[in-house]
This record gives structure tokens, sequence and C-alpha cells, in this order.
């Protein structure tokens, strides 16, 4: 394809080394973002392992490119990836790094900038191709959609999660590995050990279902019902800020605006009153139910479905309906 | 031991004002109160704790417009001991590049075992400066900040960084740079007698000429328009009996094709 300067895409790597869901939005994303521009989409991962994370980016872009960098096994990646990425966009120049806007997208994306002198959009909603990239991004905890444009021919764009659902391509691309010359010359940060909680849950910035609890459930005991709510749902669990503060469910599990932005197909909200700094978290949720007792609760005024009632009543009455309903 | 906040005023959330100036769409800062940047008090909150423990002081740094000192007064009432201000006109609307060039040359002569930061900002939300900021600088940096233990004797410092299925222990040698998140702890209400200290504190101003190294390059995002998303539909809402009520939750969400 001839056009311009190639997209890439960054594959960011998840725990277990297999590519992080965001990565495979992201590369839809790009994918139609060149076929717009008449340019080539070119996946880019590094890690320790990068194959699995590569193939599996491989089905989404015509190529992929891999550097195998042995110090992200036991070294913060961040920096490590970031001196990389920028490495290979010197060498290589193509104009635009697409990557997700979760904390590895970002901690990138900071390195890339700061070493190559790139502006960064950030948080995409919706991208479009005009002559470069088109961003749509949420500000003010999404009271206004704004639209951006770098100034010049290249720039970094980080991607919410849910912006697009993940599509293979046609046809699987191929993968190549690279070398990068040169030696890290920021200091490198040891990882002493990763701990798994003991109650990880399902992550919710890509969740296409949350059901969350609010100061409402009364304790860690009201929570288990927001869980077998969430179970039964196919979804994840959330919380507000009260919630994660009273110690009855972790931070990650956070949503507004000290913790996560969210944007699922179904926000179900149980004794959560919308409290506008738990409503920039979730308010671009496709759907949102909410059960509360107090009918002049914040949320009532933009929920889709609002039921006014227990929800130690109603909550496990719809656990029940949706049993029911799955026989 | 020293510890370096940064920190940003941003527009309140809860003032539900804050709108872009149509003519070149930046924030119109008189529309709505500024405030610390959430991210930032935690970041302060944890510096704090630090040098009540470890001994030593808390010193503010920021780029913000000239209105910036009566919203960094309320960081000095929690205890920080003292505050720089970079403020220029030609600083205003920077974009990521800017910002993170303008702070780290304002941080180079400054001497510090660590340099905090929110994980992000409130208002533009980018949270990528720390990251840029440590780069530049050379510093090592450690993000997403659950729990900070310095280790002033052997000169480093262990961070839990939150990970997706739990957190990760990381360790680097200070000075480093931080980014923080609200998993450090609530912050506290400055105290009647710390505002009145504040009144007195040293808030140096300094302007981007000032600044060794310091340059305000031509932006490398513009904005091209700004608009409030669409209203959501009209809430329907249900006040039926529990069973009913939940009837009717689960054909909605036939309807929408959720189940």
């Amino acid at each position: 394809m001839a056009g311009g300067s190639p997209i890439w895409v960054h594959g960011e790597l998840a725990p277990d080394g297999t590519l992080a869901k965001i990565s495979t939005e992201v590369a839809t994303l790009a994918r139609g973002l060149g076929e717009s521009a008449g340019r080539d989409v070119v996946g880019v991962v590094v890690g320790a392992d990068p194959s699995a994370a590569a193939t599996e980016l491989a089905t989404f872009v015509s190529r992929v490119v891999t550097v195998t960098e042995p110090a992200t096994a036991d070294h913060a990646a961040g920096t490590i990836v970031g001196q990389r990425v920028a490495a290979l966009i010197e060498r290589d120049k193509p104009a635009f790094l697409f990557t997700g806007a979760g904390p590895e997208g970002r901690d990138l994306a900071g390195v890339v900038s700061a070493l190559t002198g790139w502006g960064v959009l950030v948080n995409a909603i919706g991208v479009t191709w005009d002559d470069g990239p088109v961003v749509e991004m949420s500000v003010f905890g999404g009271k206004l959609t704004t639209t951006s444009r770098f100034t010049g021919e290249q720039g970094i764009v980080t991607v919410r999660p849910n912006v697009v659902p993940a599509e293979p391509a046609a046809k699987p691309g191929k993968v190549e590995s690279t070398r990068v010359e040169g030696d890290l010359r920021l200091p490198l940060v040891k990882v002493v050990d990763r701990v798994a909680a003991a109650d990880a849950a399902a992550p919710i910035e890509e969740a296409r279902v949350i059901v969350a609890g609010g100061r409402g459930m009364g304790g860690p005991e009201g929570f288990s019902l927001v869980e077998d709510l969430a179970q039964a749902l196919g979804g994840a669990v959330g919380a507000t800020r009260a919630a994660v503060d009273a110690g009855w469910i972790p931070y990650a599990q956070q949503i507004g605006q000290t913790g996560k932005i969210v944007k699922p197909a179904l926000y179900l909200a149980l004794g959560i009153s919308g409290a506008i700094q738990h409503k920039v978290g979730m308010q671009t949720a496709d759907t949102i139910v909410a059960v509360n007792r107090d009918p002049d609760a914040p949320i009532a005024e933009f929920a889709d479905l609002f039921v006014v009632g227990d929800l130690f009543e109603v909550g496990p009455a719809i656990l029940a309906a949706l049993r029911a309903r799955a026989g | 031991m020293r510890i370096v906040v940064l920190v940003k005023p941003v527009p309140d959330t809860a003032s539900s004002g804050e709108r872009l100036r149509p003519d070149d769409w930046r924030l119109d800062r008189a529309a709505v109160p500024a405030v610390v940047n959430a991210n930032d008090e935690y970041a302060l909150e944890a510096a704090l704790k630090l040098t009540t423990t470890h001994g030593g002081d808390v010193v503010l740094v920021s780029m913000a417009p000239p209105t910036a000192p009566e919203t960094m007064r309320k960081a000095l009432a929690m205890g920080a001991a003292s505050g720089t201000l970079v403020t220029d006109a030609a600083l205003a609307g920077s974009d990521v590049v800017t910002t993170t060039r303008v702070l780290a040359a304002a941080l180079r002569g400054m001497e510090y075992d660590l340099l905090l930061a929110g994980a992000d900002t409130s208002d533009g939300g980018a949270g990528v400066v720390p990251a840029g900021v440590a780069t530049l600088l050379g510093l090592p940096y450690l993000s997403y900040a659950a729990k900070i233990e310095p280790n002033p004797d052997a000169g480093t410092v262990r961070v839990h960084r939150i990970s997706p299925t739990g957190y990760d222990v990381l360790e680097s040698p200070m000075p480093a740079l931080i980014a923080c998140t609200q998993a450090l702890g609530e912050p506290r209400y400055p105290s009647l007698k710390g505002i009145m200290a504040a009144r007195s504190k040293e808030l140096t101003t300094v302007a981007l000429a000032d600044v060794e190294g310091g340059e305000a390059a031509p932006s490398t995002t513009a904005v091209l328009g700004a608009e409030a998303p669409p209203p959501r539909a009209a809430t329907r809402v249900i006040r039926e009996p529990a069973e009913d009520a939940a009837r009717e939750v689960v054909a909605f969400l036939v309807e929408r094709r959720i189940v």
C-alpha cells in the first residue's frame, strides 16, 4: 500500500504473556483507519517472550514486528518497552502510534513522547481519518467531547477499552522479529515479587457487563449479592469509592474520578446514589440500570431504567429471574 | 528525606460548570473554581506521611496559570513546606510535550529523594506526563503505586504497583519518580493551624525565562471542536414490588440484547 508512512499498533502483553484484550480492539480500530488512509498498519510487540502475543496480534493486522527484550521478565516494563519502541520509531519512521489508554499504554505513551517529541491524544472514544487521525476524547469526566488532531505528521493516540469490538482480519498477517541497537539508557526498576491478590476479580475496564455496589450494600457480605449478579450476567464487579474506602472491596474495582473509567454494554448499579465523582467513571455505559431506595438519588437522572426499591429484595429477585431464564 | 510533589490545579468536578472557550477551545478558568487534582492529593498525603516517619520535608512544584497560588495554598495547608509555581502566558494551552519538558526543566536543579505525582488528572486525564518527566530526568519510574516504602539507609524505595491480577513489588534506587493512586490512602483535611501557617509559607513564582532549558514549543495537537455528548434517553422508573420489578428488568435486558 502507498499513501504515506505506516500506522503502528502497540501489542500490550497481559500478565500471562498473551495479548491484552485492549490491543485486539486498538488493532481493529487502526486497521480500519489504515484502510481509509491507504496506509499499512503494523503491530509492534516488545517483551521477554513476545511470540504468543505477536501471533495473536497478527490475526488483526497484516504485519507484526517483535523485539525480544529479556529485561522485561523481571523489571518494570513501561520504560523498557518505551525505549525500544522509540528506537524502532527512529529507525522505521512510522507516522502514528496507537496504544491502549490503560496503565501500560499510558506509561508507554509518556516514555515514547518524551524520547521522540511526539504529541499525545489521550483516552480516544472514537477515531476517524482525515489526512491524519481525528480523535474524539471524553474530557472533564464525560461532560464534554472534544475533537482533536495532530498539528504535524506524527503522534501517539491512547484508546479507551470498548471503543470498537475486536474483529480479526480476513487473513492472518506475518510476524517477523527484529533487533534494536543500543543499550537501555534509562534506569531499570526491579520487580522483586509479583503478588496475585487472593480475590483477584475480572478486570472491570474491559468487561461487557459490570454490576457495581455502593455504600448501600452495607458491608462486605452485601457484596456477595453483587458478585452473584455479576456471575449470572457474565460480568465483572465494580464499586464506588465509599465501598472501597470502607474496605469492602479492593481499589482495583473502583469506578470513578480517582478509580477507573468504564464503558460496558450494561452497568447495573446497586445502592449507588450516582454522585458526580462516580458518574464520571460510568456515564458512557451503553445501558445503565439502577436499583435504589431513594427515588431522588442523582442516578435517577441518567439511568435508562431506575428501580425504586430495596436492593436486598430487588437484587435477589433479578438474580432468581436470570437463573430461571438460564434454566 | 526531601520529597517533591507535582500538583496541578484542576476545575472542580463537583461544580459541573467546566467549559471550553469557543474561540480557542481552552479551559474557561473563570467559569469554575479550581481545586488540587485529586490524585495529587493522594500523592501529597503519602509524602507527608513518609516525612513524618523518616523526617524531612515536602515541596510542591506546579506548572499552572497565575491564579494557581490560591489552590497551592490549600496544598501548603495540608503540610507541604514550600512551593514553586512555573507560570507564563506562553504556557497557556500547553500540550503534553511542553508540559513534560517544562516540568522536567524546573525539576532539574532541585534536590530530592522522591518525586511524587498523581497517576493522572481529572481534567485532561492523560496520565502520561509522569512517565515523560521521569524519562527526561533519567529517573527510575515506578507507576500506579498503592504503597511506598523507602529505605533511606539503603538509598532504595519499594513500591506496590497495581497490576491486573494483584500487585507487583518494584524496587529502585532513590531518587525516583512515583506515580500515585488513591490506594495510598485518604488525604487529610487541612487543620485551622495548617491554613494559618500556609499563608506565610514560601511560594515562589517563576517565569519560563527563569527555567533553564524550559521552552514552549509549538503545540503538537490542536482542538477542532467541543460539544456536550448527546443526552441520554429519558429514564424509565419502575416502582413495582420486587418480583415484578425484576421481571421488567430482565425483559429490558433481553430487549437490549444483553442477556
